[in-house]
Order: C-alpha cells, then sequence, then structure tokens
C-alpha cells in the first residue's frame, strides 16, 4: 500500500509543478503568440517577492499573493516598454525576451547576490506507516487543481474571458466589435505574468530563491506548453498528466535529471507523430 | 526600422575573384599574423575560432536556410565531449578530431530526423532545440559520480573533463602541434568552411536551400523535398559545430557542461544577430567583435556582464535588424538620406535666420520709436 502512495503522491507532485509553471507560458505563448523565454525570469521574481515580503514579517500565505500581482504589474510594465512592438513578429519576440531574461538575471544578481535566499518551509508531514509526505506537497496538489478550475471559469464564464478569447483569435474582427485591443493584450499578458509569479512563489518554500532560478524550469514548461498544443487550458492539462506521470514515475526509481530527459524524448517523439501537439487539431474549447 | 531592407543580392553565383582575392589576403593576414601579436592574444585568437565554427553553422542555417537553430550549442559540446574521451582513451587526436565532426552530425541527424521530417514549425524547431540543449547539459552536469566512466575517463560532471589534449601531428604520433601551429589549424579550419559553405551556397543544392528560405511551399510545389534539404542542412551544420566545440575543448583545454548552456547559446545568438546573418562573415566577425568587447567589459568593473549584453542583444532586436556586417555596408545609403535631412534642416535654418533678421529689424525700429517718443 505504502509503495503505491508514494508513487501516486510523486505523480501528483510531478503533475502540479508541471501545470504550475506551464499555466502562464500557455496564456502567453499558447494564446498570444510571444515565445517568453523571460518566462523563468517571472518565475524567479515571484520567488524574490515572495521571500522579501515573507522576510519582512508578513504571512507567507498573504505573500504569496503579494507576489503573484507584483509580478503581474512588473509583467505590464514590460510589456508597455518591450513587447507591444514585438506583437506579430515571433521570432524577435524569442530573440528579446531572451535579451530581457540576461537583463533580469544580471540585475538580480547585482541586487541580490547570486546566493540562495531560502524560507523555512511551513506545515510539516504526515505520517504513513514509515512514509513521510509533506503536507506542502499535498497543499500545492490541491493549489494546482483550484487554479485550473478557477481559470476555466474565468476563461469560459467571464466577460473577460470572452473578450480575450476573441481578441487572441481574431484581434482584427474583436476591435472592429469596440475592444481596445492594445488593453486586452496589456492584461493578458500581465496575467500570464501573474500566474507565472504565483507559481513562483508557492515554489520558494521548496527550492528558495536564486538568480538563475528560471533555467531550471524553462525548458519544461516550453516542453509541456509545446506538447499540449493550441488549447491553453485542456493542453497544458493533457500534457502536464502525462509528463507528471512519467516524471513522477522515473525520478522515484532513479534520479529527476532521468526523468527530465526521458520527458524530453517522449516529447519529441510525440511531436514526431502529433506536430501541432496534442490538442493541435481540436478547435473548440478552452 | 531604418536598417531592415538591407539584402545582399550575390547567392547563387560563383564567387567573383574579387572574393578569392579577399579569402587568400585573409589567409596570408592570419599566416603572418602569429609574428606580431602576444602571445596572449595568439591564445586568445585560438579560442574564438572555435567559436567562430559555431556561429558559421548558426549563420548558415538561420540566414540561409530559415531555421533558427539553438541547438548548435548541443552539437558544439558533442563535439568537445566526443574528442575529450576519444582522444584521453586512445591517445589518438587526428581520429579524434574527426570523430567529433561525426559525432555532432549523427546527433544533429538524429534529432533533425524528428523535428524535420516530423514538419514541426519555424517556432517549434527553435524552442526544441534549445530544450535539447538544456537538458543535455542538465544530463552533462549530473553524471560527477563515480560510475558515469567512458572507457577509463570519467565524465566528473560540474567540474568537466580537464586535461583535454592538444592536437598532435598526424603523421608524427606523440609530437604536439605547437601555439602557433594550433592557431593555423584553427585558422584554417574557419577558412576552409567559409568558403566550403560559400561554394556551397553557390551550388544547386545552396540555391534551393535559399528557395525554401523564402517559400516552402513554393518550393515543395516545383517539386523538391524541402525535408531532405533542409535535414541535410541542419546535419551539416552539426558536424561544422561539433569541430567547433572540439577545438574550443582544445584550447581552453577543458571540455565543460558550461558549452551547452543556456549562456552560450545566447552568446551564439548575439555573435548572429549583431555580426548580421546575411552574409557570411558576419557570424565571424561578430565572434570577435562580442568576445572583444566582453573580456573589454569584464575589465571595466561594470559588474554583471549579462545586464549589459541584454541590453545589447535587445536593442539589437529592437533597433538593428540586419545587424553590424550589413548595416555597416548599407551606410552609404544612410548617409545619403541623411545629407537629404540635413539639407531640409539648413533650409529650415536659413528661413528662421531670416525671419530672426526681419524680427530684429521690427525690435530695433520699435525701440527706436520708442526711444524718440
Amino acid at each position: 500500500m505504502e509503495p503505491i502512495i508514494n508513487y501516486l503522491f510523486q505523480i501528483g507532485f510531478s503533475f502540479s509543478i508541471f501545470i504550475l509553471i506551464s499555466l502562464g507560458l500557455a496564456v502567453i505563448f499558447g494564446m498570444m503568440r510571444i515565445i517568453n523565454l523571460a518566462q523563468g525570469e517571472f518565475l524567479m521574481l515571484g520567488a524574490y517577492f515572495c521571500t522579501i515580503c515573507t522576510q519582512s514579517g508578513i504571512n507567507l500565505w498573504l505573500s504569496i499573493i503579494i507576489a503573484a500581482l507584483a509580478v503581474g504589474i512588473c509583467g505590464i510594465i514590460i510589456e508597455r516598454l518591450l513587447i507591444q512592438w514585438l506583437y506579430g513578429r515571433i521570432l524577435d519576440t524569442l530573440l528579446a525576451t531572451w535579451g530581457l531574461s540576461l537583463l533580469l538575471v544580471g540585475a538580480i544578481t547585482t541586487i541580490f547576490g547570486p546566493q540562495t535566499e531560502s524560507i523555512a518551509s511551513p506545515l510539516g508531514n504526515v505520517a504513513l506507516g514509515e512514509l513521510l509526505i509533506p503536507i506542502y506537497g499535498i497543499f500545492m496538489i490541491a493549489t494546482s487543481l483550484v487554479l485550473l478550475l478557477l481559470l476555466y471559469l474565468l476563461w469560459r464564464h467571464t466577460r473577460f474571458g470572452l473578450i480575450v478569447r476573441s481578441t487572441m483569435q481574431n484581434s482584427g474582427a474583436a476591435s472592429t466589435l469596440g475592444i481596445n485591443q492594445n488593453l486586452v493584450y496589456m492584461l493578458t499578458f500581465g496575467f500570464g505574468c501573474m500566474l507565472t509569479g504565483f507559481a513562483g512563489a508557492i515554489l520558494v518554500p521548496i527550492v528558495g530563491a536564486y538568480p538563475t532560478l528560471g533555467l531550471v524550469y524553462i525548458a519544461k514548461s516550453f516542453v509541456t506548453v509545446i506538447s499540449g498544443g493550441s488549447l491553453p487550458l485542456l493542453g497544458t492539462i493533457s500534457a502536464s498528466s502525462l509528463f507528471g506521470t512519467i516524471d513522477g514515475v522515473i525520478a522515484t526509481i532513479s534520479t529527476s535529471v532521468i526523468g527530465e530527459i526521458v520527458v524530453l524524448f517522449v516529447a519529441i517523439i510525440l511531436l514526431r507523430m502529433l506536430p501541432l501537439g496534442i490538442t493541435g487539431r481540436m478547435t473548440k474549447g478552452v | 526600422m531604418i536598417f531592415s531592407n538591407v539584402n545582399i543580392n550575390n547567392l547563387g553565383q560563383m564567387p567573383k575573384y574579387s572574393w578569392w582575392i579577399f579569402v587568400t589576403g585573409l589567409g596570408l593576414f592570419f599566416a603572418i599574423i602569429p609574428y606580431f601579436i602576444e602571445l596572449f592574444v595568439i591564445l586568445e585568437m585560438s579560442r574564438f575560432f572555435g567559436m567562430a565554427l559555431l556561429a558559421l553553422s548558426m549563420g548558415f542555417l538561420w540566414g540561409y536556410g530559415g531555421m533558427l537553430s539553438f541547438g548548435q550549442t548541443a552539437f558544439f559540446g558533442v563535439g568537445g565531449y566526443s574528442y575529450s574521451v576519444l582522444a584521453l582513451n586512445t591517445g589518438e587526436t587526428t581520429g579524434a578530431l574527426f570523430f567529433a565532426v561525426t559525432a555532432g552530425m549523427f546527433i544533429a541527424a538524429a534529432l533533425g530526423y524528428f523535428m524535420i521530417y516530423g514538419r514541426i514549425s519555424n517556432i517549434y524547431f527553435s524552442v526544441i532545440t534549445l530544450v535539447f540543449t538544456l537538458i543535455l547539459e542538465k544530463g552533462i552536469r549530473s553524471t560527477s559520480g563515480d560510475q558515469y566512466v567512458i572507457g577509463k575517463v570519467r565524465l566528473k560532471g560540474q567540474n568537466g573533463i580537464p586535461n583535454v589534449p592538444q592536437l598532435e601531428v598526424p603523421w608524427k604520433a606523440g609530437i604536439q602541434l605547437d601555439i602557433n601551429w594550433f592557431f593555423y589549424t584553427g585558422a584554417i579550419s574557419v577558412l576552409c568552411v567559409y568558403v566550403g559553405l560559400r561554394l556551397l551556397l553557390a551550388s544547386p543544392f545552396g540555391r534551393v536551400l535559399v528557395g525554401i528560405r523564402e517559400n516552402e511551399n513554393r518550393a515543395e510545389l516545383l517539386g523538391y523535398d524541402v525535408r531532405k534539404y533542409k535535414f541535410l542542412a541542419f546535419t551539416i551544420c552539426g558536424g561544422i559545430a561539433g569541430l567547433g566545440g572540439a577545438l574550443y575543448a582544445i584550447s581552453i583545454p577543458l571540455a565543460h557542461p558550461e558549452m551547452f548552456s543556456l549562456g552560450r547559446a545566447a552568446d551564439v545568438v548575439m555573435w548572429v544577430l549583431i555580426g548580421g546573418k546575411t552574409s557570411l562573415i558576419g557570424p565571424v566577425s561578430g565572434v570577435f567583435a562580442i568576445e572583444y568587447f566582453k573580456g573589454w567589459l569584464g575589465t571595466q568593473g561594470v559588474g554583471q556582464v549579462t545586464l549589459v549584453l541584454g541590453a545589447v542583444l535587445i536593442i539589437f532586436v529592437l533597433v538593428f535588424q540586419a545587424g553590424l556586417i550589413p548595416t555597416i555596408t548599407c551606410l552609404p545609403g544612410v548617409w545619403r538620406e541623411r545629407a537629404l535631412i540635413i539639407k531640409n534642416i539648413k533650409k529650415y535654418l536659413f528661413f528662421i535666420k531670416t525671419a530672426m533678421i526681419q524680427i530684429n529689424k521690427i525690435d530695433k525700429f520699435v525701440t527706436f520709436f520708442i526711444k524718440n517718443k
């Protein structure tokens, strides 16, 4: 019984990490078609904001929310300064955001130094016989599921979701119907950054905050979003479940690095068979 | 953008004789230069030649094949590691150098088969190659344990393989090339690859490749197997990057996971983007310019070099789309426009001047009038 629960927990944990780190990218890359290589750095910014807030005495749960909002505002500023010139020039977005990523890593290293800032992991462990399961991990799994539900409701059942989806589908038609394109693009980018910052803040108690934190997750999140295909929510869920299962099982058997390598190879073979991703041929839904 | 409409249109033709004179001149320049510069500069330049090969492979794929491949660093690293492992195991270096080229080509072919024959789009191609090199880096970094041994060489994870053997004279085993001759090896390989790629562009293969870059569907409808051409170009460039990696590993001398890293991949993009991808000489000059600039920045104490590099990359993407060399070559045209603008400004200045004179006259008249009132 215990090994099964252990495997289930590992799979759920990997799944939640895949979901958390790639939801923001699914909005920015999947919907807005901006290859944002600075995505990992937004994650890192979220982690730093959360650490700063916690160290200045704010409750961890509150500082996670503050960090998410702060990264969202950073995202809006960056959109106004840099990204708004690059819509439609998809390869240029890649290069420019790469420059942005180098810039952010350099800036954060200058300000905070290269060492890891860590905060204590809250909520201890729960014991199942010999097995110790961290409650924070269970919290992360729960958070990712709740986040998915909230996003589904947001995209599907609110006016904001409708406007964003229509603008991403056909911005010309949307703007003839009286929608302010620039505003929608700005808010959507900010929203994607906010999701990423939230993920970064959630990850802090596990991994800490350091300038090159983004590099660890950027490959994973891009693999997930590309394999997921064009639908931001369903694609992310399907790719995350597939990769989370593989990663969870293999990371338990051997090391997490081997797990990641296997995930990459599965993704490449998957793209050989389904070049547009898992949901590439679906046109309806979110 | 002012500089974006740069187009060098000498493709598909055999190079003119002036180009051959240029290449010969470059060769002669490299042949005599070690006698005039310091030892340190010779060593630095030998290191740059490995990077120049990497830049050439990326510039060829990006500028002429339309494929933005970030995985060139993967083949670069694979080349370096395979040379080190084989040379340390067998003690034979010339064969190991060729093995590095083959290994680069093989890995490129394996990756390229899945991506190019899977017909994934150009954007996914860029991202997948990037992810590939990142994962390879992670894999190599995790091999620090004693169980990761190839032959009798430990991979050593984070630390890399030290003491990569120096190249030996091919026909005299056991005698190492001295510093000057290693410099010549690098220079000759860069020149050969440069000439080879230029001739390849003039061949039917190169013309089809450029045609594919211009319009993939049209090339396909004309009956060319687009995938085959892209696949071959990708494989060739993998081999070039592998050779570059081997030369680079010899010159430091260390085979290190850093060769696969995102920082290195960003360097390659900067070299090609800033040097300019519309010519083959652009990426090479980009290597020398940027690496010199980086060394200079390091001595200036600006703190984080990546900060400055990131800003430079953003500026180049936003303003100088075509890169430095094409921008310089199109400057005369820009200057002509500039001259026109200056002429106009002079006209306005003249107008303002005359107006001012008139106003002064009125002013004088008024003051005169007031005084005499």
